[in-house]
């Protein structure tokens, strides 16, 4: 066996490590790989920009911006902090626990993409977290603020993941299905979907747990 | 019939006026990397199928340059000030939450419309596209609402749209960068690679040393790869099928559903999920670009945990 090809993730690995410019590391990588594998400089560059290309559904959730922008003019992330200020008991605990709740039932039938980062984290949820954080611990260092938003961020990303499967025409349950009946395991993608529900509980479970524990470190309801 | 072309020439459209703003912003020093970058990626959102694959890979190669070189900077359009906003946000009230909610909930009833009343019987939208169409059709009405309602500038939401690309930067194009990367990696064999390697290192005799290299194997190629879908078919190939599922008699609705959620938690774990992990700290304006897969770790770790116990207890009873 060839093991060459491998050196496209070692530059990865290491490119990520140092912190160099991921546009950089990512496209070395794509060109060292592909004239490993055998490939033309022509060739090379064609596969990359043809799988570019095919990829162009991700680039359209930035339509968005522009409205979440103009609300922003309009005081929209001051109106969602303002909003849980007046909420008696709003802990960031429990508002990103109903914000994972909510993230998982709606991925769950089928409706992952009416929520995301661009779309619902930056104009909402971070603005109410970090409001919901100053109550309980008055004004927040660069540093607490920043655990505010990653926990943000990553409250969308767990919800989103163990919510999906559970949805039976989604794209992974297509391709786990299609993959299984190559060997002859015809499975019903309901099935499937159906596996994904102990995982699902358990993220919810062990993902509050956690959210309860870092609101803690942020105190109790002062204000 | 609606179908993808439609909304790429919709986000090329809003790109394109990117780049022209772009150029125009003198308070930008590195105006002309912007407008150049933006108006790569309106090149390839409204002519990506005419200009071929080669051109194509040229106008790749240039948005790397110039993002990877850091020849775009942050502009900074004439928006509102902090005191400007508090007063519109008093002024305005939680009204002000309606315009925002119009894209989710567009989308949400669209796509549920579409698929469970007779109108999406005719089939006027491409296939499986729904909910990005009626995503589209949110901005649209939120715009129009906005702009008549709160009267700003006609220009200003592709100011402000301009003002949060500039924000997230280069990061905004890695997500279709990495996945094009992917399909290299899968072109230079790096799949049956990582297969023969793994399936090389299972001990005879027991189920669980097996069910472990799969799930863990799943969870780091995730993490090479930056998403499941290109670990899944190798795992099973190399593990799921002949070991687990034909040898110790697996149930291949456990071994499947629950090896791709293993597959998973590895996306938690890398940069090179961009999109959901590198892509928010920018948007997010945070100092550390690993912030958000830092944050991630503890729920990762137990929840892969936890998928291999589900794989060991429920999928061979």
């Amino acid at each position: 066996m060839n093991y060459w090809p491998l050196i496209g993730i070692l530059l990865v690995v290491a490119g990520f490590a140092l912190r160099l410019n991921p546009m950089l590391v990512v496209t070395a990588s794509a060109l060292v790989t592909g004239l490993i594998a055998g490939m033309g400089p022509v060739e090379v560059v064609a596969t990359f920009g043809k799988a570019f290309n095919d990829n162009r559904i991700i680039a359209i959730v930035w339509i968005v911006l522009p409205v979440i922008g103009s609300l922003e003019r309009f005081g929209l992330q001051q109106r969602a902090a303002s909003l849980i200020r007046s909420l008696k008991g709003a802990t960031v605990g429990k508002l990103l626990i109903l914000y994972l709740l909510y993230r998982q039932l709606t991925a769950a039938i089928g409706l992952h993409s009416t929520a995301g980062h661009p779309q619902t984290v930056r104009p909402l949820v971070a603005p109410m977290a970090l409001a919901a954080a100053e109550k309980q611990h008055g004004d927040l260092t660069e540093d607490e603020a920043e655990k505010v938003k990653a926990m943000s961020a990553a409250t969308d990303n767990v919800g989103l993941f163990f919510g999906e499967d559970i949805f039976f025409a989604i794209g992974s349950i297509v391709l786990i299905q299609q993959t299984l009946a190559t060997y002859g395991y015809d499975l019903a993608p309901l099935q499937l979907a159906l596996w994904a529900i102990p995982s699902a509980i358990g993220a919810f479970v062990i993902h509050s747990l956690r959210l309860r524990a870092f609101s803690a470190t942020l105190g109790k309801v002062t204000k | 019939m609606i179908t993808l072309p439609w909304l790429y020439t919709l986000a090329g459209a809003m790109f394109a006026a990117f780049a022209i703003l772009s150029a125009f912003d003198r308070s930008n020093p590195k105006r002309i990397g912007n407008a150049i970058f933006w108006g790569l990626m309106a090149a390839s959102l409204l002519a990506g199928d005419r200009i071929g694959d080669f051109g194509n890979g040229l106008l790749v190669l240039a948005l790397a340059g110039i993002g990877g070189f850091n020849l775009i900077g942050r502009s900074h359009p004439s928006t509102t000030s902090d005191p400007e906003r508090e007063h519109w946000s008093a002024e305005l009230g939680n009204r002000l939450f309606l315009p925002a909610l119009i894209i989710p909930v567009t989308a949400l009833v669209g796509t549920l419309a579409y698929n469970y009343t007779p109108l999406g019987g005719a089939g006027w939208i491409e296939p499986k596209r729904e909910t990005y169409v009626f995503l589209a059709l949110g901005v649209l009405i939120a715009l129009a609402v906005i702009l008549t309602w709160l009267r700003p500038p006609v220009i200003a939401p592709l100011n402000e749209g301009r003002r949060l690309i500039d924000s997230i930067g280069w990061a905004a194009v890695l997500p279709q960068m990495l996945a094009a990367l992917g399909v290299l990696f899968a072109a230079a064999g790096i799949g049956e690679i990582i297969g023969n390697l793994t399936g090389s290192i299972i001990p005879e005799g027991h189920v669980l040393p097996a069910i472990l290299v799969f799930a863990i194997g799943m969870a780091l190629f995730t993490m090479i790869m930056g998403n499941a879908f290109a670990a899944f078919p190798v795992m099973a190939a190399a593990i799921g099928v002949p070991v687990l599922i034909e040898h110790y008699h697996g149930n291949p609705a456990v071994v499947g559903a629950v090896g791709m959620l293993a597959g998973f938690c590895g996306t938690l774990m890398t940069p090179m999920a961009a999109n959901f992990n590198l892509v928010p700290a920018a948007l997010l304006e945070m100092k550390d670009q690993y912030g958000v897969v830092k944050a991630q770790l503890a729920t990762a770790l137990p929840l892969l945990a936890l998928n291999i116990l589900i794989i060991w207890w429920a999928g061979f009873r």
